[in-house]
């Protein structure tokens, strides 16, 4: 079965979907569906160790060998990405059970987990496909169940931020479309791999340009870079609280993936960065999403839509390094990728505790709150603290990583503002802390409990991966190390 | 005279196109999309490319025609006027984009290769060897369906599992919140005795004509996909002539819901089991001694599973949306 661990990758969760519906009752579908994502976890824990020993995995499937059939490619700059997803959905999916209780009406609750796992089965397959078709086709599965699994909400604005969402999405995903189909019509190829080899050939024309484009463009819609993020804060502020947990930390992440792949090994970084201006683009675009999301999330009264804002501004971040078009940069990159999962992870599960507990997270109504929900808040306060970047955190790493990248590239303003997007984290999150534990309860404050373990106890698993990926930096170093050094390795 | 032909297609479907924008009436717009999908359909005639036509003539002018017109019976027949005051509705920016959009798509076919070209990549890399050697791997005749059954099999069942997850999400976000005993209603169409004789001559005979489209797909144009919308059209034509009530007795949701789910897991099995004989996930080499025989058996099952998900899901989807309706109190 070792020769197929990345094929069993996707396909457990894909055919765990259909099963659930089989099973039918709410609480059978639950275990399930977490089991499969256990097992789903586990294989992406064994093939990040299979990488890292013995290098990239290729698997064809159907054994037709590429670029005849579509080939399974898993190496170091996916691995970790595959281990964040399926990681963050076990987590997530243990608290699911009791968060959904008061936030999806229960005739609903086979088809939530139906839904989520066909969501993450198609954020794996984009993640661990080979082939440029094959994104595309897995991209619609995730897409389709993240609109499903956002309309959910109980609020009724979830089936307009949804709609919202799907229009962007399905803008983005033709626009994806379309780059594929100039690029197949150019090279008479779908296989990343060989697009690589063969592009070069026929980059100086009209045809590939349009296509770079097109694709960026799409996957600049599905990441929400700034200014085509507007989909996202209602998305992620109205869907049910344990949903934008798990798409605020996997996602975006994945399309992000997405660029770095098709800009570094599709097109190459020869004919991305010389043949268009995209370095300026993109730091510009990055900087501004910084600057105008986070001072935007500083004036939120709902905390999940004010942390939805600085998931825009994070992505920013992650755009930046990309721009840095260096080694460094690329890796501070991924490395923010992994770490904000974990740190949006926890914040949003924060933030799902207490919404179980008081139907809302708007600050107005927390005076206070954490005497009477300690856990919960101090989870919430050390992943604002990684989220700011404050040492021992996740949050210090990438942020040490990429404002070297900065000046390693004698970029000084760029690390100047970098900084300045960091004091502005210290603004919006310090407005919940102040809230939260000096001021006094008032009687506008729910009488509330501290939530139940069943969400606490995944909330601080991923609380205590914040501080210890944040103080044991070898593994994640060193993997996007590999994998940065790999994107560059053709280059050199 | 192709190209004649050409010209007047192209200029019918930008008519149309206009047509749908202009037009307030939104059934009048369902059936111009009916018409457009009907003219798409042609137009990939004459590109050759029959598999995609039928297709297209299945679902673009068939059941989305249908399902939209279920929609409309929920929504009201008229647009409502998008620019009174208070909305923004700014058409200028969105036409500036979609102009941008055009050019660049203009800017971009200016480098590509001739339409048909025996010299252009997408004729010499990889379709050689479908075109020269299925017949001998696979050996079906129609080759389009060994690309997307067995070369590219993964890519399908990603569809498949995407019309799957369309049913899930219209399962989750509209199905009734409680089960009512079913309001007993007269069919919209009850007085139309023509209507109703004629059609119920051709229901066996739809599903019929299902049935040769999904195991035919290996010789001409067809397969599971168009076969399962064939046949699920059968389901509405009946429901829409004979009322709810009367379908709702062939149709149990849950067994649809578990075929639906069945489908899949066909597909999907197939592949596993292609695993456990020591091949890669959907080889059907190893489904059968003989490699050809393996692959005529992994293309037929697969086909039927999607088959059977996509006939399932389109019922599901109208069906589900037919009983909203109803309980919403507008029988018609």
């Amino acid at each position: 079965m070792i020769v197929h661990l990345s094929v069993l990758q996707v396909i457990i969760p894909l055919m765990a979907a259909p099963a659930c519906l089989l099973l039918r009752k709410r609480e059978l579908v639950w275990a399930f569906a977490t089991l499969a994502t256990f097992v789903t976890f586990a294989v992406s824990v064994l093939l990040l160790s299979q990488v890292m020993q013995s290098g990239a995995i290729s698997y064809d499937m159907g054994g037709w060998e590429a670029p005849w059939g579509i080939e399974y490619r898993i190496d170091m700059l996916n691995a970790p990405l595959l281990v964040l997803i399926s990681g963050i959905s076990a987590i997530a999916l243990l608290a699911a059970r009791t968060s959904i209780e008061n936030e999806i009406p229960e005739n609903r609750h086979s088809f939530f987990y139906i839904a989520w796992l066909l969501c993450m089965a198609g954020l794996l397959g984009i993640t661990a496909t080979g082939d440029a078709f094959n994104v595309f086709v897995f991209l619609e599965i995730s897409s389709l169940a993240t609109y499903t699994l956002i309309a959910l909400g109980k609020d009724r604005r979830a089936l307009w931020a949804s709609f919202q969402y799907l229009v962007a999405g399905t803008i983005g995903a033709t626009f994806i479309l379309i780059g594929i189909g100039l690029m197949y019509v150019m090279t008479g190829t779908l296989n990343m791999a060989d697009l690589a080899q063969r592009l070069p050939e026929v980059e100086n024309t009209k045809t590939v340009f349009t296509a770079f484009a097109f694709f960026i463009v799409g996957v600049c819609m599905k990441l929400a870079l700034f200014p085509l993020h507007l989909w996202l804060p209602n998305a992620y502020a109205f869907a049910p609280s344990i949903v934008t947990t798990f798409l605020a930390a996997t996602a975006t992440k994945v399309a992000v993936y997405v660029m770095i792949r098709f800009i570094f090994d599709v097109f190459g970084f020869e004919f991305s960065f010389t043949h268009f201006p995209l370095q300026e683009i993109l730091m510009t675009l990055g900087i501004a999403g910084i600057f105008v999301a986070s001072i935007v999330a500083i004036n939120q009264d709902n905390l999940k839509r004010m942390l939805a804002y600085s998931s825009v501004a994070q992505i920013g971040y992650l755009i930046l390094g990309i721009s840095f078009a260096s080694q460094t940069g690329i890796m501070a990159t991924l490395l923010h990728m992994l770490n904000h999962g974990l740190m949006k992870g926890a914040l949003f599960l924060a933030m799902a505790a207490v919404v179980y507990r008081m139907g809302v997270a708007n600050l107005s109504q927390m005076h206070g709150i954490a005497s009477r929900m300690p856990l919960t808040m101090a989870a919430f306060l050390i992943g604002g603290l990684s989220l700011i970047g404050v040492p021992l955190t996740v949050g210090f790493v990438s942020k040490w990583y990429l404002v070297s990248a900065a000046l390693e590239n004698g970029w000084w303003p760029v690390a100047a503002a970098i900084l300045l997007g960091s004091l502005l984290s210290v603004i919006y999150i310090w407005r919940v802390i102040e809230v939260a534990y000096f001021k006094s309860v008032s009687n506008n404050t729910p009488d509330v409990k501290e939530a139940p373990a069943s969400i606490l106890i995944p909330m601080w698993i991923l609380v205590l991966a914040n501080l210890y990926f944040g103080m044991d930096t070898s593994l994640t170093v060193s993997v996007t190390q590999m994998a940065a050094a790999d994107l560059f390795g053709g280059l050199l | 005279m192709e190209s004649f032909i050409h010209v007047i297609i192209l200029s019918m479907l930008v008519t149309t196109a206009i047509a749908i924008v202009k037009v307030k009436d939104l059934f009048a717009v369902t059936m111009l999309a009916g018409i457009y999908g009907l003219l798409s359909a042609s137009f990939f005639v004459l590109m050759d490319a029959h598999d995609v036509a039928f297709t297209e003539a299945a679902v673009g002018a068939g059941i989305s025609t249908l399902l939209i017109l279920t929609t409309l019976s929920m929504t009201g027949r008229f647009e409502k006027a998008a620019d009174t005051p208070g909305s923004n509705y700014k058409p200028a920016l969105a036409l500036a984009l979609v102009t941008l959009t055009g050019a660049l798509l203009i800017y971009g076919t200016q480098d590509m290769p001739v339409f048909g070209a025996a010299d252009a990549p997408v004729q010499t890399h990889v379709v050689p060897r479908y075109l020269n050697d299925s017949a001998a791997e696979i050996d079906i005749p129609n080759v389009v369906a060994s690309v997307l059954a067995s070369y590219r099999g993964y890519d399908t069942f990603g569809e498949v599992v995407v019309i799957f997850t369309a049913g899930i999400g219209v399962l989750a976000l509209i199905m009734s919140t409680a089960s009512k005993a079913p309001v007993a209603l007269r069919a919209s169409m009850e007085e139309h005795v023509v209507l109703r004789i004629v059609s119920k001559m051709l229901i066996p005979l739809i599903l019929i004509f299902g049935l040769y489209v999904q195991f035919h797909g290996e010789y001409g144009p067809g397969g599971g996909f168009q076969a399962g919308v064939i046949f699920a059209s059968a389901f509405f034509l009946y429901a829409m002539l004979f009322g709810l009530t009367a379908a709702r007795k062939v149709v149990n949701n849950t067994w649809v819901q578990a075929l639906a789910a069945l489908g899949v897991l066909l597909y999907g099995s197939v592949g596993l089991l292609a695993m456990i004989n020591g091949g890669n996930f959907l080889d059907y080499n190893f489904l059968a001694q003989d490699d050809v025989h393996g692959q005529h058996m992994g293309i037929l099952f697969v086909e039927l599973g999607v088959g059977i998900t996509v006939a399932s899901v389109m019922i599901i989807i109208f069906f589900t949306f037919s009983t909203r309706r109803q309980r919403d109190g507008d029988p018609d």
